[in-house]
């Protein structure tokens, strides 16, 4: 159903992220309380949410900062988890690049999971008319809100946490419950088994390559275990002695 | 590490998701992604994840010494059958965090 005025578009979308916060909050407070647990101020913790607005980056970066990793490796690791930003974009492109910039980076800015979810077949179906872009941005407006005030509720929760709780497994538990749900096929499960492992035997690598050459080698076999899927092994090699014979 | 240090390091993280998250809205029809680089992307999540789970939980001191008497173990895999199972954020935290207490409780 096309929407009439921006601002009934804005509200739907607002109204479609609202199931979704439940499942913001507490990923929210368990990023301030770690932080402030960690020993940085709220300041700081404000500053590098609203920075990085992308809570497993920022888990990340928590999780190695903690470990006592070089800098740059923890930026490209931040980086490489949010890698999955260049394809979100990729998809929304055609429904946002004719808007005026004063529209589009804020928008980017508060490009996540969530908003992207929840817009992107409503915006390719074209059922939203030509406010469509007004109901992207009640999804991400209405995210960003929630995310930034979870974390700052956080902040408040985390000074009253004892050490004796061992919260910091909650980070582990974190990514645990992002990735499961996540494997959805084989080439998945290959990507997580293999990147998995090498990360456990290169754990000793300095600067922390083990856990960069552990994503490359997990990447490698997701692709790898698809394409052995897509093309039985036969085919595959009567299709490669074709192309050898020209 | 030094607040400098830090804050440059925000910063750095800040403005390379803004660049990818800006990238084709910005540069609409001049950019494309190669195909097997768009095949390699949908892995990334999971491998990623996968080598961040692992050695938090094997190692639970941080260094890369294996300890025989981790209760961290037998309460991710509990949180992770719960994960498959119900797909559920909230109760993956609390069935892991529950699981390590009552482990340690009774000292497995």
């Amino acid at each position: 159903m096309p929407y009439r005025t921006g601002r009934e578009a804005f509200m739907q979308g607002v109204r479609a992220l609202l199931p979704l916060i439940p499942g913001v909050i507490p990923f929210g407070l368990l990023t301030g309380v770690m932080a402030i647990n960690m020993g940085m101020s709220p300041g700081t913790t404000m500053g590098m949410t609203l920075l990085f607005y992308s809570g497993s980056a920022q888990m990340v970066a928590l999780q190695l900062l903690h470990t006592g990793v070089v800098p740059l490796a923890i930026v490209v690791t931040a980086l490489v988890i949010n890698l999955r930003f260049i394809m979100y974009s990729a998809s929304l492109a055609p429904h946002l690049h004719h808007l005026p910039r004063r529209w589009t980076w804020p928008l980017s800015y508060m490009l996540s999971d969530q908003s992207y979810a929840l817009s992107t077949l409503k915006l390719s179906s074209g059922e939203l008319g030509p406010f469509a872009h007004y109901y992207y941005a009640g999804t991400a407006f209405s995210m960003w809100l929630s995310w930034q005030l979870s974390v700052l509720a956080g902040i408040y929760l985390g000074a009253s946490i004892p050490e004796t709780w061992s919260l910091s497994f909650a980070i582990p538990l974190s990514f645990l419950a992002l990735l499961v749900p996540g494997i959805r096929s084989k080439p998945s499960l290959a990507a997580a088994v293999v990147g998995g492992l090498l990360a456990v035997f290169a754990v000793d690598m300095p600067y922390n390559l083990g856990l960069v050459t552990a994503s490359i080698g997990g990447v490698i076999a997701g692709v790898v275990t698809e394409s052995l899927r897509k093309r039985p092994l036969a085919d595959a090699m009567i299709h490669d002695v074709e192309r050898e014979t020209p | 590490m030094s607040d400098l240090a830090l804050w440059g390091l925000f910063l750095a993280v800040g403005l390379g998701t803004f660049a990818m998250r800006l990238s084709f809205v910005e540069l609409y029809g001049r950019l494309r992604i190669p195909a097997l680089l768009s095949r390699a992307l949908l892995y990334v999540p999971a491998s990623v994840l996968a080598a961040l789970v692992l050695p938090a939980v094997v190692y639970p001191n941080g260094q890369g010494e294996f300890v025989l008497s981790n209760p961290q173990i037998p309460a991710a895999i509990l949180a992770a059958w719960v994960a498959w199972q119900t797909r559920n954020t909230v109760l993956t935290l609390a069935v892991g965090m529950g699981a390590l207490w009552l482990f340690r409780f009774f000292g497995l």
